[in-house]
């Protein structure tokens, strides 16, 4: 039933959101190239689901597919993510106690906080993303990470905080 | 409002997720509350290092291209035959033969006059590049009424725009292309999972010509003239599906078109 005019609405409502999609892909699977091959992946499933496309978010839509895309290529590949134990109780420091001003110095160094980024357990990272780099609502996070709501804020706080604890701990700038 | 509950909450403030209300309570405990009061500068400044968009990747200039080109071939591998030989090798080409001979056996071989021939081979042009490149219409609608006022002021010229979604042949819209360097009308059909363009402008000669179907790159293409209009149809549609539509299009378009000229 979905005619080629499946077509044209590929090109309005999935391609504008090229970069979201990349970007996600790149944050999740940490190597350019498979980044790019899961979005292109990703782009031929929306289009070949696009009839059930209802219209409201192409982003949020596009971004659930490339997400569920990424996800099973990690499984499936080699490159599973060796899960960093991720123990709120043992990691000291909680917000209240990290010291804002070293933490703004810290994280001026992009690098660094690409690495702490980058060391998030998959599921903390992408919302992170999600929210800090691609600006999204918890609402459209929730829709795009099949979780509620509730799911998104926790993992939100444990992830920063995890962040901010990488950051304060992160050695000096090597360089 | 407890240390606790603000600590839980203090996300949601500081991404404006906070109903006014809540926005206010957690304001006051933050006004009131040291240690939550640095939690909370600690947060932004965690925000603050991320807003400068360097840990943002963006696409690799060669994606989108890509991504376009892997999309094509679904388009092509779904809607043309020729493409077919292309991407299903001699399969392809054993098929293509067979659909040859019965062209040839069934004397259907395209025969239309060496200056159509072109107009022929960019009416193809003008229909892949529909499917596949930038849009397939300036103005999706399927009604009638929405697409034949939009051509107005676009055109020197008003093309029948007819509803034949009762023949099973819905409009899905139209768009402004060229032919023979010059603007035209196309108007897009849809036949199942296939595009129809219709491509009109005014014609060459008043005299009506009687349709006359030829193939070209795996579509079929129906031309004909009629009441000062030219008309191209093309598709990927069986030839006598093709036909069809024309000779609705030629029923419904009885004195339906002026031109302007």
């Amino acid at each position: 039933m979905p005619g080629p005019d499946k077509f044209s609405r590929f090109e309005r409502a999935i391609l504008p959101h090229l970069d979201a999609a990349y970007n996600l892909a790149r944050w999740l699977m940490r190597n350019e190239d498979e980044a790019a091959d899961a979005v292109q992946d990703a782009c031929l499933r929306a289009l070949r689901f696009i009839g059930g496309f209802r219209g409201r978010d192409g982003r949020v839509w596009l971004l659930a597919i490339v997400r569920n895309t990424c996800y099973s290529r990690l499984k499936r590949g080699t490159i599973r993510e060796r899960e960093t134990e991720f123990d709120d109780e043992i990691h000291s420091p909680g917000i209240e106690t990290a010291n804002p001003e070293a933490l703004l110095e810290r994280s001026r160094d992009s690098e660094t906080l690409r690495h702490a980024l980058k060391e998030l357990p998959e599921e903390f990272r992408e919302i992170v993303v999600m929210r800090e780099l691609e600006g999204m609502a918890y609402k459209e996070i929730a829709e795009v990470a099949g979780v509620p709501i509730g799911t998104v804020m926790s993992r939100l706080a444990r992830a920063r905080k995890r962040l901010q604890q990488l950051l304060t701990a992160a050695p000096r700038k090597e360089s | 409002m407890t240390c606790e509950e603000a600590r839980t909450l203090v996300h949601a403030y500081v991404d404006a997720e906070l109903d006014v209300v809540r926005s206010l309570e957690v304001e006051a405990h933050l006004s009131s509350c040291v240690a939550c009061a640095r939690g909370e500068a600690s947060l932004r400044a965690l925000r603050t290092a991320f807003s400068n968009g360097a840990l943002y990747h963006e696409a690799p200039a060669g994606l989108e291209r890509r991504v376009r080109a892997a999309v094509r071939d679904v388009g092509r591998a779904e809607g043309g035959r020729t493409f077919a030989l292309r991407h299903y090798g001699w399969g392809g080409a054993a098929a293509a033969a067979v659909l040859l001979v019965a062209i040839i056996v069934r004397g259907v071989l395209p025969t239309g006059p060496p200056a159509g021939d072109l107009t022929a081979r960019e009416v193809v042009d003008d229909h892949l590049r529909s499917l596949t490149a930038n849009h397939l219409t300036d103005v999706l609608s399927s009604n009638k009424h929405t697409v034949k006022p939009w051509f107005d002021g676009r055109l020197n010229f008003t093309p029948p725009v007819e509803d034949l979604i009762a023949d099973g042949f819905p409009l899905v819209g139209g768009r402004l292309d060229y032919l023979d360097n010059r603007l035209v009308a196309a108007v897009v059909y849809r036949r199942r999972q296939h595009i129809i363009n219709l491509f009109i402008s005014p014609a060459e000669h008043l005299a009506d010509t009687l349709p006359v179907t030829q193939v070209r790159g795996g579509y079929n293409i129906v031309h004909w003239t009629k009441s000062g209009m030219a008309y191209w149809a093309v598709s990927s549609v069986s030839g006598a599906e093709l036909g069809k539509f024309a000779q609705l299009v030629r029923d419904e378009s009885s004195a339906a078109s002026t031109p302007r000229r």
